[in-house]
């Protein structure tokens, strides 16, 4: 017979479990509390859930490294049940590089098996008096000492804890980067999966939280499990039948993308200096797959496997997404892709974002080039344009904040201030952008510009329109039309993000899909349409608590040189962004004012006053 | 005219990373039909890292790249 959690009074549940545990880190009181159903289909779960239980209990205004923020760790109703991708939750909390709500995805296999203990989501309050670990263990769940675990690399956490716990058991946890507080702390699960963006380690490390040890032997309630086998054939059918999610991310990861966005002209070197790199190829997924490459590696029920695995100098690895050859690469005018790998396997030991420690190496590059950093302030290998032998070195001092790293492990926004040039930080809301240059892809620049979490690429994946093709060709450097795109690549992903699933499947799937899925899980009556609707409820509850924590809507820009400094060369030599003449039209299709702020009435609409 | 043929992912299995066609009146159809490769297998082409068509003659200095179905970051 198959075991199916049952919430408090035995309701049998479908896709939720109906309960998640609060740990308050302070009083070492550990609560099993029950889920409202109603709150949690209206919010769907993960990012969406995590925001709404966010607005609720905290406020936004707080330092966001103070024991008065929570950090939550959110499933999704299709997380752990076979689904394509089915198998992702969020770090929801309030980000200390940007100063919005931060939520930050990863996949692997922790967020099954929370789901599988028995628990929809964890959060965490207070700050324990020192450093501390969480064994969940179904209804068995302990703080312990981690006193022996701190200032341990991220994979040497995760050996210690399944030598322990079993080698079964998943392991989150932060590296040296979060205890040391910096702004581009990564939370890591499964050694290499990362909830990588807006400095959420960070937020772990404050409340001397080191990792969550967790193993599961329940199933998620299914409403209908032959409906959601067809289905799962069906999907599954799609997405290998798909060229991008079928063969090009399986042959070779998200790094197939360096020559695609190079070859557009819209790849950013040194620092957005430029958007063209002519030796972009020698870091590219081909020479990755032809010098570097051993196997693909998949995250749990994924069809797709865009993992990479590398061997360097007989020794193997991770290796790096198309966003950190990029960030290390390239973004810092590196083309020694031994020395990019090693530097993303360094990130993942240390728990750092690679995207923001690349792109604050790239930063700092250029205040150098300026000679707004004197050359002996840098204590260690010189960090400019081209030295591949910086990289690792200062990924290591930025974690460990040693000298000069210090500075850096604030990110590229509050180094190039401390230097009086922010403008030369390329970052929304203070976070770093990633690998498209906007200037040539326009509506890819709105959606930075409006981002909740600041610089991001998966808030809305433009580039998919725009330079791929999917799910249909658009004029990247055209107007029209894009804040339509933009709003709509914003709800759909708010709710894929909410459901449990990897972006990745909406280059095969589209809402109607997705909705499918859910109701077959949970019994519910979505359509494609109340699925983007969703998706729009929670953009709007991230755009409130952005407003209710002070960041303005006049935040909503982009870096002065992409509005001002026409790309120098390259097939987009002469653009800048537009974002003035597309920001309006955004705002009206979003039903806010024109200055950016949610209506009472869109509010009301979405169920949201 | 010499034309420029920047191939990416799998389209240089057994071609390399770029091939030179001799041709007159030069249009992608020709110059992948040359090269073996089927129009349903392009997902992106591009003529000077500009979006471009099948059909568009090309013109003396100009380079073609064309990618098989890839991509997500």
């Amino acid at each position: 017979m198959e075991l199916v959690n049952q919430a408090e009074g035995g309701n049998l549940m479908y896709g939720y479990n109906g309960k998640y545990l609060r740990i308050n880190l302070k009083t070492k009181e550990v609560k099993v509390e029950t889920l409202d159903l109603d709150i949690a289909k209206k919010f769907i779960g993960g990012r969406g859930l995590g925001t709404k239980f966010m607005m609720d209990e905290v406020s936004p205004k707080i330092d966001a490294l103070s024991p008065e923020n929570k950090l939550m760790v959110v499933t999704g109703p299709l997380t752990g049940t076979a689904t394509p991708t089915g198998g992702r939750y969020m770090v929801v909390t309030k980000s200390p590089l940007t100063g919005t709500i931060a939520s930050s995805n990863s996949g692997g296999f922790f967020g099954a098996e929370l789901k599988f203990a028995g628990y929809d989501m964890v959060i965490f309050e207070e700050k324990s008096d020192e450093p501390v670990y969480i064994s969940i263990q179904d209804d068995k769940v302990e703080l312990k000492s981690a006193k022996h675990l701190w200032g341990k690399l991220v994979g040497e956490v995760t050996d210690e804890l399944q030598s322990e716990y079993g080698a079964k058991s998943k392991v989150l946890t932060i590296g040296p980067a979060g205890e040391k507080l910096s702004k581009l702390a990564a939370i890591m699960n499964c050694k290499d999966r990362a909830a990588g963006r807006s400095g959420v380690g960070a937020v772990m490390g404050s409340k001397n939280l080191k990792a969550i040890v967790v193993k599961g032997s329940n199933k998620v309630g299914i409403k209908d499990p032959e409906a959601l086998k067809v289905l799962f054939k069906d999907h599954v059918g799609k997405i290998r039948a798909n060229g991008v999610t079928g063969e090009g991310l399986p042959t070779y990861g998200t790094a197939v993308l360096v020559n695609i966005i190079n070859e557009n002209g819209v790849y950013p070197f040194k620092n957005f200096q430029s958007a063209y790199d002519q030796n972009a190829d020698d870091i590219s997924g081909e020479s990755m797959k032809e010098k570097y490459l051993v196997k693909n590696t998949a995250c749990y029920r994924c069809p797709i496997a865009c993992g990479r695995w590398c061997k360097v100098d007989g020794e193997e690895m991770a290796g790096p997404e198309y966003e950190t050859l990029w960030a290390f690469g390239s973004d810092c005018g590196i083309n020694d892709l031994k020395e990019v790998i090693l530097a993303n396997h360094w990130c993942n030991e240390l728990g750092l974002d690679t995207i923001s420690a690349g792109t604050t190496l790239a930063a700092a590059m250029e205040l150098r080039e300026l000679d707004l950093v004197k050359a002996d302030e840098i204590d260690g290998e010189p960090l400019e344009f081209g030295n591949a032998k910086s990289i690792v070195e200062w990924t290591k001092k930025m974690a460990y904040r040693e000298g000069f790293g210090d500075k850096l492990a604030e990110g590229s926004y509050r180094l190039t201030e401390m230097y009086g040039r922010p403008d030369l930080s390329m970052s929304v809301k203070k976070q770093e952008l990633p690998a498209y240059d906007p200037r040539g892809i326009q509506g890819q620049g709105l959606q930075y510009a409006t981002s909740n979490r600041g610089g991001c690429h998966v808030r809305g994946y433009l580039i998919s329109p725009e330079i791929l093709g999917l799910p249909e060709k658009l004029d990247k450097f055209a107007l029209e039309g894009k804040a339509f795109w933009a709003k709509a690549f914003q709800d759909l992903t708010a709710s894929i993000d909410s459901l449990g699933l990897c972006l990745f499947t909406s280059f095969a799937l589209g809402a109607d899909e997705y909705a499918e899925m859910v109701n077959a899980v949970c019994g519910t009556d979505h359509t494609g349409d109340s699925i983007f609707e969703a998706g729009e409820r929670i953009w709007n509850i991230e755009k409130m608590f952005n407003l209710e924590s002070g960041v303005a809507p006049s935040e909503d820009k982009l870096p002065k040189r992409l509005l001002e400094e026409e790309i120098p060369d390259g097939p987009s030599k002469g653009w800048v962004h537009k974002l003035d003449e597309l920001l309006p039209e955004y705002y009206s299709l979003r039903g806010w004012t024109v200055g950016g702020i949610p209506t009472d009435e869109r509010l009301d609409k979405l169920g949201l006053k | 005219m010499k034309i420029e043929v920047r191939l990416f992912a799998t389209f240089r299995n057994g071609r390399g990373k770029k091939v030179f066609i001799e041709m007159d009146d030069p249009t992608p159809i020709k110059l992948l039909e040359e090269i073996g490769i089927q129009r349903d297998d392009v997902a992106i082409l591009l003529i000077n890292g500009r979006d471009g068509l099948f059909d568009q003659t090309l013109q003396e200095e100009d380079y073609l790249s064309v990618f098989p179905p890839v991509g997500g970051g």
